[in-house]
């Protein structure tokens, strides 16, 4: 492998490590405040992608403005999921609301099949973000640098909002004591359909990118993805943003660079963040920046 | 809802009738009728499991009673969400330190303003000016705040850092934060040595007097108890069994029995 191909397996595996951590941080504020894994969040990853392509192609949107309008409404999209499947089941047992993520990921599926057909769809994709360009001698797409950067920003805002924010400051509260946050008078509902919103904006994002790096739509898109998300979610630590985004790049940087070094394992792609997921269970139950369940006394 | 009740809406400010708790088969809390004056500093006491805990999560709205009505200000709040029941004014620290741990002590403060804030969440994202002022105006009052418990220097340290007797103090900060006009404080000075309870009787009055608080606490340290209440509830096993002032319950026969006399013989 020449220094060129090597740079451009880097930038490959900086590309699908963002998309999985963008997906994985939805998952894990999530987890960090219902302690619920919401199995919808593939599905919304999925409409994202959908919204861009329908702006596109029957509104006639430019490529810009369609990403932001479909980023828009499938945050709206994830905040009515949690008001209408999630919320009337706050006092339900946990186990009520993670069954009834999974009903509304079939739900969502099964309406992205009546509503787009289930064939595969090509994505257009703006010719800037197709055409290699190159920097210092190597070709690159240009697209393997807008995404991590555009990640990146996204992640950065998101650390503002979380940290910096009296919304983030009550999100923090809520996923520390959730009663307490009530007592302490924190409009909890709202904090959450924020959160929402939030984790359903970024997975927008990852969608619409991942349409753009393999520029097909199809309604069981989001499942694999999703998948591999949770696993970096749960390989970060569940719970723990930068744990999200620790375990979507390994996962990305793993899955690249075994199929680099060793093509003959190709075929196995899918199989490597399974065997992760199985790894760090065994190994480390709580991932790399996971707490352990404290005591409540 | 009409106000007119026996005693006159503006010299009680809280007022539970018939409060009531089941759970299941047990009875742990059974027809608390009570009233609180205006500006007074209340003793709510009893054995351990007597339902006093029980009492303050259902004024606070932490557990709708299974029956009676609470009474703020002739407002009827039984059965409030938690959240609201703060927003009306009424706040609370708990038995056990419930500090979000990995937070600043300001954060923790800050936490309580969450309510009174008036710019919404979507103009504090896009940073308006209206939304800033409004943050730094809350940083100052909450810094206050912790001056007033004694906290000021340690506005940057982690909650879960500080001592436990600060640890404390912070809840007070905190819901204080919150502007209440009612305030429960549960076991405020358990763990506490003797010095640090004789610190913690002046600085209840200073507060009582400085935010213009009614107090309702439960504590077991007797000279606590006997210290600063001007009246005091017994509770044994969710029965009301007494309530005056400290002198008369002191020596009334059926506390000594059921509370005294179980004190003295740990003693």
């Amino acid at each position: 492998m020449n220094l060129a191909t090597f740079i451009q397996n880097i930038l490959n595996s900086l590309t699908l490590g963002s998309l999985y951590a963008l997906v994985a941080i939805g998952y894990t504020m999530v987890y960090g405040i219902l302690r619920l894994i919401n199995f919808a969040h593939s599905e919304i990853f999925m409409l994202g992608a959908y919204f861009v392509f329908w702006g596109i192609t029957l509104v006639h949107l430019p490529w810009p403005v369609a990403m932001v309008l479909a980023i828009l409404v499938t945050a709206s999209l994830g905040v009515l999921v949690d008001q209408v499947a999630y919320r009337p089941l706050r006092d339900a047992p946990r186990i009520s609301a993670l069954i009834s993520s999974i009903g509304v990921s079939f739900f969502l599926q099964n309406v992205a099949i009546v509503f787009f057909q289930a064939i595969p769809r090509e994505v257009y994709r703006p010719a800037w973000l197709e055409d290699p360009i190159l920097v210092h001698g190597v070709r690159v797409l240009p697209l393997t640098l807008f995404v991590p950067l555009l990640s990146l920003v996204l992640m950065l805002l998101l650390v503002y909002i979380v940290y910096r924010t009296k919304t983030g400051l009550g999100m923090r509260a809520i996923s520390k004591d959730i009663e307490t946050s009530y007592l302490m008078g924190v409009p909890v509902n709202r904090v959450i359909a924020v959160t929402f919103g939030i984790g359903s904006a970024l997975a927008a994002a990852s969608g619409i990118m991942w349409a753009l790096r393999y520029p097909q739509l199809q309604p069981i898109m989001g499942t694999i993805p999703g998948f591999k998300a949770f696993i970096a979610a749960v390989f970060g630590g569940i719970g723990s943003i930068q744990g999200a985004v620790i375990g979507g790049l390994t996962l990305g940087f793993i899955e690249i660079m075994t199929v680099a070094f060793f093509p003959d394992l190709a075929g196995y792609r899918d199989a490597f963040a399974f065997v992760l997921l199985i790894l760090v269970l065994m190994v480390k139950p709580t991932g790399l920046l996971g707490e352990r369940p404290e005591d409540k006394v | 809802m009409p106000t007119t009740q026996t005693t006159p809406a503006d010299d009680v400010i809280l007022e539970t009738r018939e409060l009531t708790m089941r759970f299941g088969g047990l009875l742990a809390v059974a027809d608390f009728s009570a009233s609180f004056p205006r500006g007074s500093i209340t003793g709510l006491i009893g054995p351990n499991g007597a339902g006093k805990t029980t009492c303050f999560n259902m004024i606070t709205g932490f557990y709708r009673p299974t029956s009676g009505e609470v009474l703020f200000e002739g407002v009827p709040i039984a059965g409030l969400p938690a959240h609201k029941v703060c927003r009306a004014g009424i706040a609370r620290t708990f038995q056990n330190i419930r500090l979000f741990n990995n937070e600043t002590v300001l954060e923790n403060v800050m936490i309580g303003r969450h309510l009174r804030q008036k710019t919404s969440w979507l103009q504090t994202l896009v940073f308006t000016p209206a939304s800033e002022r409004e943050n730094r105006r809350d940083q100052a009052r909450c810094l206050e705040l912790l001056d007033a418990v004694g906290l000021a220097d340690l506005a940057g340290e982690k909650a879960s850092s500080l001592p436990y007797g600060a640890q404390r103090r912070l809840e007070i900060a905190r819901a204080l934060a919150t502007e209440p006009r009612f305030l429960l404080l549960d076991e405020p000075a358990a763990g506490m040595n003797p010095q640090e309870s004789e610190d913690l009787m002046g600085f209840v009055r200073a507060i009582r007097q400085a935010f213009g608080l009614t107090i309702l606490l439960i504590e077991h340290d007797m000279k606590v108890v006997m210290g600063i209440c001007e009246h005091l509830w017994v509770l044994d096993y969710g029965q009301t069994i007494a309530s005056g002032p400290p002198e008369a319950i002191r020596s009334d026969p059926k506390v000594i029995t059921a509370y005294l006399g179980e004190e003295h013989a740990h003693a």
